[in-house]
């Protein structure tokens, strides 16, 4: 059962495996330009508002973006030893790091849930329903509007992360991975880590990108 | 090679025969089509042969579709005047001929069909690397049409299908349901391109080098850089539009602090190269068929497999050239118009290196070839005044104005759907075992090309005298060239009902064909008539190259060895 098998159209498993891996870092890629998108409007719209962007950022709670940061971080160490962990056949301990992860994740969401709340109580919604007074209206109402953008669309990728973390940490357990099947393992792995990067780049831009 | 007898690919041949004077035959000996027959076993198929057919018919479905607003829309232009829908109508009738060619047809038709059935047999493998996925994209696209043409009837959109802020995210018409069709759409494309990106790579048969691979997968490959790498900016993109019908973002709304012209950059990054994608196919096609139909090896294989690669590179930096008039600067202005023109110095590479391919070459004149012809006529010609509306000084002149809907369909239709034709005709036999009537496909082919032609010359004559693109009305001075058009547009139409009604009849009464009717040497075509489910008993062993005509036909079958 824990065995990688072949499927009929490879010639051997090196090959499925090697084809496995180029096909999830061309999706990792292809993901990158999901968020290339928003990158680019943020760039694009911070050199048209320098000033409004540098308040808004400086007006971000950088102890939660913080927190939120090393939490990723921890998670993709985790994450990592999980790895490890099926390849030295222990699928029951990777089963746990798997878990811890995702669960770093929640914790993730919910300090991101705060922080939200926060803003909503002070009016700083995005786009038309913005109404904090306090900052430069134009500017900040974009930094905003990209801020709930970037952040939703990185949190709709942590809750796909974290349910493939899950269900790999229920094959763990079920015993359906192993040091000679630990490819789905890896690249379920690779996944989270693009999450936990693209969030070390929101992290600067969104949080300390101020004088 | 040891003492035992070589079993060749071409020996299944006799095995097919025996099959059909009804000797028994194990499972995996039958052809693609009949290996199991119940609707079960197509639907759920992982074969790429059976998913290119599918897609086959869907994308036929969606051209016949777009197609129909296409008539429509030249219909109503026959007369200055309101003729036979509302203005509004009108508006939803050129969004929905634009979005179902562009997304439901073009996008997917030559990748999806022909790239689907060929490129796994062209590197000697025996499907694609992810089969489920595969099928997953399939009816992921037919979701996306669903939800697309869903869409449409619930009201549509009048925004044309590049879908420009303001207008785009304050019309009132069903602007959300459409761009989730698209985005659904997109999905199946860059599922697509990871599978033949990650197959060219690591399923090549043994001796299959880099320079071995057929310039058909050449320009797949190219085209699935584009896709993977365009697709998802696009998708954000009109996400961003369509959310904004939800809750007014107003990322792009000058009253909330944006930009407009920005949803043009993005939109365009990859709405340009997303032409790339529906050419680059089409040219791989023609590679294909001017080698096969002259005999000969590709004047430089080399300089054409790297030029797709050139377009697909650059086909990244030109979207610029479709803002000159919104307000850019005259340095970007010259950039832009001068990588542009990097594209057409590439497209010119193949284009002289198709013509000297026929140098000394034995040609025989078929269908496909004839359609290889008109490609040649209408791709220059498309491309030529591509590189006149690239000039900003010539461009301020032409823009919005029928001048470039002319210069577009040279490429889309006169490029694209004039290659989907080459392959259509080119490749049946190879798919469906059958051979069609060439005096038939002959003359339906100089229609699509007279029908073509008496279309859109006249609005390139239409455009360069002023006449605005997507106008309902305009004034009389220009109603006998739009009723010359409108009069090619249904010929157009006639010659592509009767090209399918000839392929439909071949794939019932047509003759019954060989493994290498057109005495081809690439690969696809050593095969049995129809292949089998996994195309190759034992993956073969490549010894030549896709072009060697230099070996005669027993010669260059024997070097397909299965090891």
């Amino acid at each position: 059962m824990s065995v990688y098998r072949l499927a009929e159209q490879f010639e051997d498993l090196s090959k499925q495996a090697h084809a496995a891996r180029l096909g999830m870092w061309f999706f990792l890629g292809s993901e990158l330009l999901l968020f290339g998108g928003l990158f680019a409007l943020y760039t694009s719209y911070r050199v048209m508002y320098p000033a409004d962007f540098a308040a808004a950022t400086g007006h971000n709670n950088v102890v939660i973006g913080t927190t939120n940061t090393l939490i990723l971080l921890t998670s993709s160490l985790t994450v990592a030893m999980s790895v490890g962990a099926v390849r030295a056949d222990r699928p029951r301990r990777a089963a746990w790091l798997l878990a811890a992860s995702a669960l770093l994740g929640a914790v993730f969401l919910a300090l991101k849930g705060v922080e939200y709340a926060e803003h909503f109580h002070e009016g700083i919604l995005p786009g038309q329903g913005y109404q904090f007074a306090e900052l430069p209206q134009a500017g900040a109402r974009m930094f905003f509007t990209l801020y709930y953008l970037l952040t939703g669309l990185h949190a709709i990728h942590v809750i796909a992360g974290m349910t493939v973390l899950c269900w790999l940490g229920w094959g763990c357990l079920r015993g359906r991975y192993s040091a000679e099947n630990e490819l789905y393992v890896e690249l379920g792995g690779l996944y989270w880590h693009l999450v936990d990067i693209v969030w070390i780049f929101l992290w600067p831009l969104l949080y300390l990108a101020h004088p | 090679m040891s003492g035992e007898r070589q079993r060749l690919p071409g020996e299944r041949e006799d095995e097919s025969r025996a099959l059909a004077t009804g000797a028994p035959a194990p499972d995996h000996h039958r052809d693609y089509l009949r290996a199991d027959s119940d609707v079960r076993s197509w639907l759920l198929t992982t074969d790429h042969k059976r998913i290119g057919v599918m897609f086959y018919v869907v994308v036929v479905i969606s051209l016949i579709l777009g197609g129909v607003f296409a008539l429509v829309l030249r219909a109503e232009l026959i007369t200055a005047g309101p003729t036979l829908i509302e203005a509004d109508m009108y508006n939803r009738m050129f969004t929905f001929h634009g979005v179902t060619m562009v997304w439901l047809f073009m996008i997917p038709s030559i990748p999806n069909v022909f790239g689907n059935f060929a490129l796994p047999i062209m590197l000697g493998a025996k499907d694609l690397a992810f089969p489920r996925l595969n099928l997953a994209s399939f009816y992921v696209y037919c979701a996306g049409v669903i939800v697309t043409l869903g869409a449409m009837i619930a009201g549509g959109t009048d925004t044309g299908w590049t879908f420009y802020t303001p207008f785009s995210t304050s019309t009132p018409t069903a602007v959300l349901p459409v761009v989730t069709g698209i985005f659904i759409l997109g999905i199946s494309s860059i599922m697509t391109s990871i599978n033949f990106i990650v197959t060219t790579h690591t399923m090549r048969a043994r001796g299959m080098s880099l320079r071995r691979v057929p310039l058909f997968v050449w320009a797949l490959y190219a085209t699935s850089i584009i896709m993977l790498f365009a697709t998802p900016v696009l998708g954000l993109t009109i996400m961003l539009v369509g959310i904004d019908h939800l809750y007014h973002f107003g990322v792009f709304d000058p009253a909330l602090g944006g930009d407009p012209v920005l949803f043009q950059h993005l939109f365009w990054f990859y709405s340009h190269p997303a032409v790339y994608i529906m050419i680059l196919p089409a040219q791989g096609v023609i590679s294909e068929v001017v080698c096969t139909f002259s005999h000969k090896q590709p004047a430089s294989y080399m300089a054409i497999a790297m030029a797709s690669l050139g377009i697909a590179f650059t086909g990244f930096l030109t979207w610029g050239h479709h803002m000159f008039s919104a307000g850019m600067s005259e340095l970007d202005a010259g950039i832009f118009g001068v990588l542009s023109m990097f594209v057409a110095i590439f497209s010119a590479i193949k284009v002289f290196t198709w013509v000297a391919t026929m140098h000394k070459g034995s040609i025989s004149f078929k269908t496909p070839m004839l359609y290889f012809f008109w490609f040649l006529f209408l791709f220059v010609f498309g491309g030529m005044t591509g590189v006149a509306v690239a000039t900003q000084s010539l461009d301020i002149h032409w823009h919005d104005t029928y001048f470039v809907v002319a210069h577009f369909h040279f490429i889309m239709v006169g490029g694209t759907l004039t290659a989907f034709l080459a392959a259509a005709h080119y490749w049946f036999p190879k798919m469906f075992g059958r051979i069609y009537s060439e005096r038939m496909g002959l003359l339906t082919s100089a229609g699509v090309f007279a029908g073509f032609f008496m279309t859109f010359v006249p609005q390139f004559l239409l455009g360069n005298a002023g006449m605005p693109r997507r106008y309902y009305t305009y004034p009389e001075r220009y109603e006998w060239l739009n009723v010359l058009s409108s009069g090619g547009a249904f010929l157009l139409a006639g010659a592509l009902v009767l090209t399918l009604v000839n392929l439909l009849v071949a794939l019932r009464w047509g003759k019954r064909a060989g493994s290498n009717p057109w005495g081809s040497r690439s690969f696809e075509w050593a095969t049995p008539p129809l292949p089998p489910k996994h195309n190759f008993p034992v993956t073969p062993i490549i010894d030549r190259g896709p072009y060697d005509y230099h070996l005669t036909e027993e010669e260059a079958r024997v070097r397909l060895s299965s090891g």
